[in-house]
């Protein structure tokens, strides 16, 4: 069936707003038949991810869309780049490609993007969408949290229908944007044997979200057995490992998730296809399967996948006070969260400890970290999940504790007791 | 469109899996790691992984090494749109179609496919 439009949209296709917003309306068509939408619907906001480098192609795509001074209709945020253009000097790769990198950055800005170029536009206030409101995001992580944490909808987008949804102000009228897509089809129980200090341990959310995302797939499943009202920090840390894992758009954590204050809320009062438990021999063989480094050979820390938030910039601080790191320590956020920080003296007491801070761009797409023997430890599920294949590194998987005290310590140092010792 | 077909038995994530500038897939753990879409209708259950696959068939494209054309056993959005960037960009068509599951399964690499 054609996809239904309304006369701004054909004004649009017709070239009325300039060649580059036709462009994006016929790329929005395109998303609209490949999943199935029968009209398109007004967007509010939009986050793109377009802006990172992936070769000529992204930069040819950008430029044809600009042509006819076209600009985003509605308020747009941008993801990382390639580079770092408030720390230059952290980039390790050729200059051409930190050129070409810087580039496509600067075109969509020039777009009328916002400049925030960070995977976690949802740590800051103005970029937040409210629940239920309709928006266009892309990027894995802030595509789950963005459904889950803020009840706000959103298909996945990716790669050129971000900026086109941004320039049309239009999104296709299907999948999560519609209530029905939302219900939870599968319930994902914590079994009894997992104990309660785990369930109330940082280092459980990115394992957590690694088994949701190898058992859900791109279903929506509802979590029961978490404490309540279970922080924004920790569900981050769920979706940005459950959508590098599977593919994952969206979860309902029961008790903390605002469309799931219930299981029955969150299954929209029908029965699930399948109900299962989460065990903790599960839970402990995901963990192992997180660390692909052997020995207690430390050659970094990289923590902040996605953006470290003001609030665990904080605790990176507290943690370390009179401390100093023996190895490389890189901490990645955004610049808006950064400046928070700056503001409120925590930059300057984690640079005296050592930590070197990462804005714009991230640690395993980019070559940032310095060569040296041994393994990255890392506390993010998603940065274990990729930084192997993508940058070459060996990884340990554990807490922000564990790879702080392992940083003072200049070796790996894991504490098992929080998974009952093993 | 005719070519001869690649199946691949388990979804590629061209973002990490392909190669752009040599057409090879290139993710280690993929059944298929080694060979050459370019030129062959690649056949494939879904695609996978990344939204940035849109932007690594675009680049495949505009280096000449993307495959003919793309079936799969379900929609997709990532490469439908990677695939009409492309072809408002270099006026190269690869054809992303969707074919019943059963049909993709009587489908043997080397068979020649019309598209």
């Amino acid at each position: 069936m054609p996809v239904a439009l309304d006369a701004r949209d054909r004004a649009m296709l017709a070239g009325d707003e300039g060649a580059g917003t036709a462009f994006a309306m016929r790329l929005v068509l395109v998303a609209a038949e490949a999943l199935g939408a029968e009209r398109l619907l007004d967007i509010t906001g939009a986050h793109v991810d377009s802006c990172l480098f992936h070769g000529q192609a992204t930069l040819d795509f950008v430029d044809r869309l600009a042509q006819g001074g076209t600009r985003v209709a509605v308020p747009t945020t941008l993801n990382v780049g390639l580079v770092d253009l408030l720390h230059p000097e952290r980039w390790r790769g050729g200059a051409a490609e930190a050129e070409a990198g810087r580039r496509l950055m600067d075109a969509y800005r020039a777009l009328g993007c916002r400049p925030t170029y960070t995977c976690a536009p949802y740590q800051t206030a103005w970029a937040r969408p409210g629940l239920g409101e309709q928006v266009a995001w892309a990027e894995s992580n802030a595509i789950v949290f963005c459904n889950s944490v803020l009840g706000a909808r959103t298909e996945r987008y990716g790669d050129f229908t971000d900026i086109a949804c941004a320039v049309t102000g239009r999104a296709p009228a299907a999948g999560l944007h519609r209530t029905d897509a939302r219900r939870a089809t599968l319930v994902l129980r914590l079994a009894p044997d997992v104990p309660a200090s785990l369930r109330d341990h940082d280092v459980l959310y990115p394992v957590l979200g690694t088994v949701l995302g190898r058992r859900a797939g791109s279903a929506v499943a509802a979590l029961v057995g978490l404490p309540t009202g279970v922080s924004e920090d920790r569900l981050k840390a769920v979706g940005a490992a459950a959508a590098s894992s599977g593919a994952v758009a969206m979860f309902h954590a029961v008790g903390s998730t605002p469309e799931a204050p219930t299981l029955d809320a969150a299954l929209h009062g029908a029965p699930p296809d399948a109900d299962e438990p989460i065990t903790l021999g599960e839970l402990r063989a995901a963990r192992d399967a997180l660390t692909t480094a052997r020995g207690d050979r430390l050659g970094a820390v990289s923590l902040g996948t996605p953006h470290a938030s003001l609030a665990e910039l904080r605790a990176v601080a507290e943690a370390l006070e009179g401390r100093r790191t023996r190895v490389e320590l890189l901490v990645s956020t955004g610049r808006d969260v950064l400046a928070a920080a700056a503001e409120e003296g925590v930059v300057a007491r984690l640079e005296a400890a050592g930590v070197e801070l990462l804005v714009d761009t991230c640690s395993y797409l980019a070559p940032i970290l310095r060569d040296a023997p041994g393994a990255v430890m890392t506390d993010s599920g998603k940065w274990a999940a990729y930084a192997p294949a993508n940058i070459g590194r060996e990884v340990v998987y554990a807490s922000r504790a564990d790879c702080l005290r392992s940083a003072v310590a200049g070796r790996v140092l894991v504490d098992l007791a929080p998974w009952g010792g093993a | 469109m005719r070519g001869p077909a690649l199946v691949l038995g388990e979804p590629l994530s061209l973002w990490g899996g392909l190669d752009p500038a040599t057409g090879t897939i290139v993710d280690p753990r993929h059944p298929a790691h080694g060979a050459r879409v370019t030129g062959r209708v690649l056949v494939m259950p879904a695609a996978r992984g990344s939204s940035s696959s849109a932007s690594v068939l675009a680049e495949a494209v505009r280096a000449g090494t993307a495959p003919l054309a793309i079936v799969l056993a379900e929609r997709d959005l990532i490469l439908a749109v990677g695939s009409a960037v492309a072809a408002e960009l270099y006026g190269v068509h690869v054809p992303v179609v969707v074919r019943p599951a059963d049909a993709l399964a009587r489908i043997r690499s080397g068979d020649l496919v019309d598209v």
